[in-house]
């Protein structure tokens, strides 16, 4: 079956395209992502999607669009950008101090631009990715029910490829409800990107690790190494045993925590390849997931074990987050 | 003669709030892999989950835990699971040229100890199963290898294998899909597309198909 289908009443919106704004300079590593394709799994091509959703969806919703409408992630410095036309935008995640016009602008909040201003990023002050959402949605390649880009493919996004100097970027329409400039997620709404503490849920191999290993496992200090990207991060820290009969490769999903021979386990992130055979002794819960999506190699974390419930309760509490952001 | 009821036993385990891992059993065989396969498509129907994905012989459910929970869905898997599986139609054939005049050849061929016409020989004679697609884009397990040929992984895996190159391991054998690193031994080279990004499905191999390889010249 193709991976495409539609549900049935599922109709193609007429979209017409407007250039909202083009690309001065790219950033360090710029891409189109939305919520990526599940569906696409099954062929073994990785989710993809936004590596924080949380803060993904926050972008889409202050500037009135549907959440899974594409954004920009911005990986370690933000691009410069110039409004080719009136529009509104959103930056969220991490905090790259942004700035119109050389004006300090505040995160999490929808801002109007007009033709001819520069929404520009002056330095990295916390955190990982940054998400740039404009009213109507980014407009770019479909691949496979998505935008998200995959670049081991080069499909989906900006012709499946970071973003460069000169590019323009294409709004998909006109923004879904009316476009209100100042629309803002409150402090307390935001997930706390200092906390490093991944809240995860014990995984099938577990067991494997023992008793001593479990207690490792939850009570020790973690480092993101060099080897960390959307893929996954390799963390260096206390070496983990998790050694046993060669297990039959499985479907993996991304927050999975394997332990390979070496000990030092992998974070499976965004476009986690989809099955393998190392053992799994813990998943980060979901909700914890827009926190890990800011790490950097370098950054010290820790996991504390949560209970599934636990985990549906912090879940819970994003949504209503978000929710409050629909108007 | 109808089909011995099955004593599978599901084992379900979390992966995470909105994925579980239900368990079929842990040994490399193609009945497993057929419930696999017919419970993954089964529970593909249900609303409340949004991707199942066979393994060798498991399945792992990605859900909406807004729609339902880990206890309900494994209640779920667990009656699906003791149902009779569907007669399983087989797969459709495709038929691979291979070269065998892979980087590998001359050392699988040593520590087996035969001859590099006998591994090609030996490799292609089989019809082997897709167990599962996935790891990379397009790439497909298949199995099982004939015994004699089993060896270990490589214990420095190459940090990268060109596309299409035909590899075994363990009791298994694959094609790289893509340039990719790799821990395979590399016996041959097709030049068959498993990945076919611009198609829908974009893989040529899906699970419960058969393999045949067929020693082509370069």
């Amino acid at each position: 079956m193709p991976l495409s289908r539609r549900r049935p009443g599922q109709v193609l919106r007429r979209t017409k395209l407007r250039e909202v704004l083009r690309v001065r300079k790219p950033g360090l590593l710029t891409t189109v992502q939305d919520l990526g394709r599940p569906n696409a799994i099954s062929a073994g091509v990785p989710p993809g999607g936004a590596m924080d959703r949380f803060a993904h969806r926050a972008a889409n919703l202050l500037v009135g669009n549907d959440e899974g409408a594409a954004t920009l992630e911005c990986t370690l410095s933000g691009p410069e950008l110039v409004a080719l036309e009136n529009c509104l935008v959103a930056v969220t995640g991490a905090d790259f101090d942004p700035r119109v016009n050389g004006e300090q602008e505040a995160t999490w909040s929808g801002m109007f631009l007009s033709r001819g201003d520069e929404l520009t990023f002056a330095g990295r002050r916390q955190g990982g990715r940054a998400y740039i959402a404009v009213a109507g949605g980014i407009a770019a390649d479909r691949w496979l029910t998505s935008m998200s880009t995959n670049l081991m493919t080069a499909r989906g996004g900006m012709h499946g490829r970071q973003l460069l100097a000169g590019d323009v970027i294409a709004a998909a329409g006109d923004a879904r409800s009316p476009a209100i400039s100042g629309r803002q997620l409150g402090h307390n709404l935001r997930p706390d990107y200092t906390d490093h503490t991944l809240r995860a849920i014990a995984g099938p191999h577990m067991r494997r690790l023992g008793a001593e290993g479990r207690k490792t496992l939850f009570g020790s200090e973690f480092k993101v190494s060099r080897d960390a990207d959307r893929m996954g991060y390799r963390l260096e820290g206390p070496t983990l045993d998790a050694s046993g009969d060669e297990l039959l490769s499985f479907g993996l999903a991304a927050g999975a925590l394997q332990v390979p021979r070496s000990g030092q386990p992998i974070l499976l992130m965004a476009d986690h390849q989809t099955a393998g055979g190392y053992p799994v002794v813990a998943t980060v819960a979901s909700a914890a997931m827009p926190v890990a999506a800011q790490l950097l190699p370098g950054d010290r974390l820790t996991f504390a074990e949560v209970s599934i419930e636990a985990a549906r309760e912090i879940r819970a509490a994003q949504r209503a987050a978000l929710d409050s952001l629909i108007t | 003669m109808p089909a011995p009821r099955s004593t599978t036993r599901v084992r379900t385990h979390p992966l995470g709030d909105a994925a579980l891992l239900a368990e079929l059993g842990t040994r490399l065989d193609t009945a497993l892999n057929t419930r696999a396969i017919a419970l993954a498509n089964a529970l593909k129907k249900r609303r409340d989950v949004r991707q199942a994905v066979a393994g060798y012989a498991s399945v792992t459910v990605h859900f909406d835990p807004d729609q339902t929970t880990h206890d309900a869905l494994a209640a779920a898997i667990k009656r699906l699971a003791s149902k009779r599986p569907p007669m399983a139609e087989p797969g459709r054939l495709h038929r691979i040229p291979v070269v065998y005049d892979g980087p590998d050849i001359e050392a699988v061929a040593a520590r087996v100890g035969l001859s590099p016409a006998q591994v090609a020989e030996i490799h292609a004679r089989p019809i082997y199963r897709v167990f599962l697609v996935g790891f990379v884009p397009g790439w497909a397990y298949l199995g099982p290898l004939p015994e004699e040929l089993e060896l270990p992984r490589r214990h420095v895996p190459r940090t990268q294998v060109p596309a299409g190159s035909v590899a075994i391991a363990g009791r298994q054998s694959g094609i790289y899909p893509l340039p990719t690193p790799g821990g395979w031994h590399l016996i041959g080279r097709t030049s068959v597309k498993l990945f076919l990004p611009d198609a829908d499905p974009p893989c040529l191999f899906r699970a419960g198909d058969r393999v045949k390889f067929f020693a082509a010249r370069s």
